[in-house]
């Protein structure tokens, strides 16, 4: 099997299962008690608390566990419009966001909650002079991502912060992708609040966090016990947490390693199929991108063919196509960037490990390569290319 | 997620491919919902659907849909090619996942359209065929941009 579906989800690494495993069985006490048994438990919070403070240059105490990115989302957005809602009611974010973010705006709207999604240009990048016209004196937060989990676009978010600051505005980014792949620095960067997610770094799923700038207004997003400072109630997820910590440890010691296998595979990988197969285009941005992330539209075929295609040589990939959606449109980040219906519904993602080789690359290629030709074969769409062609 | 028969039909698709001078043809669907679906049909001069092919642009259940549909049609009246519903479809294919049921309507479709242009070219009326609303010819895809 290859696997090219880590902006889906990611293997658990073997020293994060490692860590986590007596969290389970030996070191099982709820860490809001006070006898020893519970004092491991919370030590080994603070812990996995400080590892993820460090490796954003935040404080300790910024950093908020959840269950995961999209409830850090759902509550960076609803708890901080509330908290905020006396200031105004207007919010800024893309129209290439995940669905934590987008779904969650939509919600806020139907609260009474204004929001300017802004446009992203071919690359899927949004502009900074658009940015700041869309800025009202009743703005009260901004939440663009650190970078696309389709198209891999890195977006200028230390600009953004930038315009955030000088504005008085509220900056979120959701950093699902980014965390763990790209350097960040809260403070450089001016971020206000970041969404972060475990399993997208090799840790487990079911954990994430939220970090909160101090000063911060955010109201409890879940109401019970005082654990995560009384904002976020619930007896904490101890081997979830031990596990996101040593991931994060993991994923900052590996990170330049990482970094350079990943983008020479990549390059790799995209120079094959541009080389090699015709009628297709890479989308997102060439350089201001993730590491690990493919992303290509091929004419006149679509993309879940392709995915079972691919699937029956052993390869997990992943479509904007609407028949993976489960729903009739095709992704919306790829109709965001301007492509059409069915260049959308033609799209491939391969998203990067750092175990992947040029040799899984070239079976990949040399398999994309046949099924793309059958696809086509098959399309009638290609057969009104090709006759157009003779004319 | 898909039924073996589907998957079957998926991979090793029956009649697919383009005919010279069809005795009729149809395209339905269009690129936007994903799903384009062309069939030849050559019918003898006794109404019987000797030859059948077509293609798809499409997800597996519509490619896998077309190849069935073809499968079925072929060696049938055209009263019989009628009768080939999306249900008649889905069950031969031992069904679909929910999600992808209007995949199936496609195929009905496409054999109505190719019915229609072939009672069209041969100046008859086939009884109970209405024409067919989503015929989508290359003019009026652009338009729809």
């Amino acid at each position: 099997m290859i696997y090219l579906d880590n902006a889906a989800t990611t293997k658990t690494a073997p020293e994060v299962v490692e860590a986590m495993l007596p969290y389970f069985t030996e070191h099982y006490g709820n860490p809001s008690t006070i006898y020893s048994l519970g004092g491991e438990s919370k030590k080994a919070v603070t812990d996995a608390r400080e590892i993820i403070a460090k490796s954003l240059g935040a404080k300790t105490e910024e950093i908020y566990f959840t269950a995961g990115g999209s409830e850090a989302d759902n509550w960076a957005l609803k708890a901080t419009a509330e908290a905020y809602s006396n200031k105004g009611k207007h919010i800024i974010t893309s129209k290439i966001e995940h669905h934590a973010i987008l779904h969650t705006c939509e919600y806020l709207e139907k609260q009474g909650y204004e929001v300017t999604y802004l446009d992203v240009d071919r690359d899927g990048l949004i502009n900074l002079e658009e940015l700041k016209a869309a800025i009202r004196p009743d703005t009260i937060l901004i939440s663009i991502m650190f970078a696309n989990n389709e198209i891999g676009t890195i977006e200028p978010i230390a600009e953004i912060g930038a315009i955030a600051k000088e504005k008085g505005i509220l900056f979120h980014t959701d950093a699902v992708q980014a965390y763990g792949q790209l350097p960040i620095n809260v403070d450089e960067m001016n971020i206000d609040m970041l969404s972060a997610s475990g399993h997208k770094l090799n840790g487990p799923k079911g954990i994430g966090f939220l970090y909160i700038r101090k000063g911060v207004k955010s109201r409890s997003f879940i109401h019970g016990g005082a654990q995560e400072r009384s904002r976020r109630a619930g007896t904490e997820n101890v081997p979830g947490i031990v596990g996101l910590g040593a991931a994060a440890d993991r994923a900052m010691r590996i990170m330049e390693e990482k970094t350079r296998k990943e983008i020479e595979v990549r390059d790799y990988l995209i120079k094959r199929i541009e080389d090699e197969i015709p009628y297709c285009w890479l989308n997102g941005h060439r350089t201001k991108r993730l590491p690990n992330n493919v992303n290509f539209s091929f004419l006149y075929i679509e993309g879940e063919s392709m995915l079972i295609m691919l699937d029956m040589k052993g390869v997990c990939a992943s479509s904007g196509s609407a028949c993976t959606s489960g729903s009739l449109d095709p992704s919306h980040v790829l109709l965001g960037i301007g492509l059409k219906h069915e260049e959308a519904h033609g799209s491939l993602r391969l998203t990067l490990s750092e175990e992947n080789t040029k040799e899984e690359m070239d079976f990949v290629v040399d398999n994309l390569k046949q099924i793309v030709a059958r696809l086509r074969d098959m399309s009638p769409l290609y057969e009104d290319f090709l006759k157009s062609q003779q004319k | 997620m898909y039924s073996e028969k589907v998957m079957d039909h998926f991979q090793n698709p029956r009649n697919v491919g383009e005919m010279e001078n069809p005795s009729g043809v149809g395209t339905v669907g269009n690129a936007k919902c994903g799903d384009i679906m062309r069939m030849f049909l050559d019918i003898d001069e006794n109404g019987i659907i000797q030859e059948a092919k077509f293609k798809t642009f499409g997800c597996g259940a519509a490619v896998a849909t077309s190849s069935m549909a073809t499968e079925l049609v072929k060696g049938k009246t055209i009263q019989e090619a009628l009768e080939v519903t999306n249900k008649a479809v889905m069950e031969a294919l031992d069904g679909l996942p929910p999600v992808k049921v209007h995949c199936s309507l496609l195929a009905e479709e496409a054999i109505h359209a190719a019915l229609w242009d072939y009672a069209e070219k041969n100046g008859i009326t086939i009884e109970g065929l209405q024409k067919p609303v989503s015929d989508i010819s290359e003019h009026e895809e652009e338009e729809e941009y």
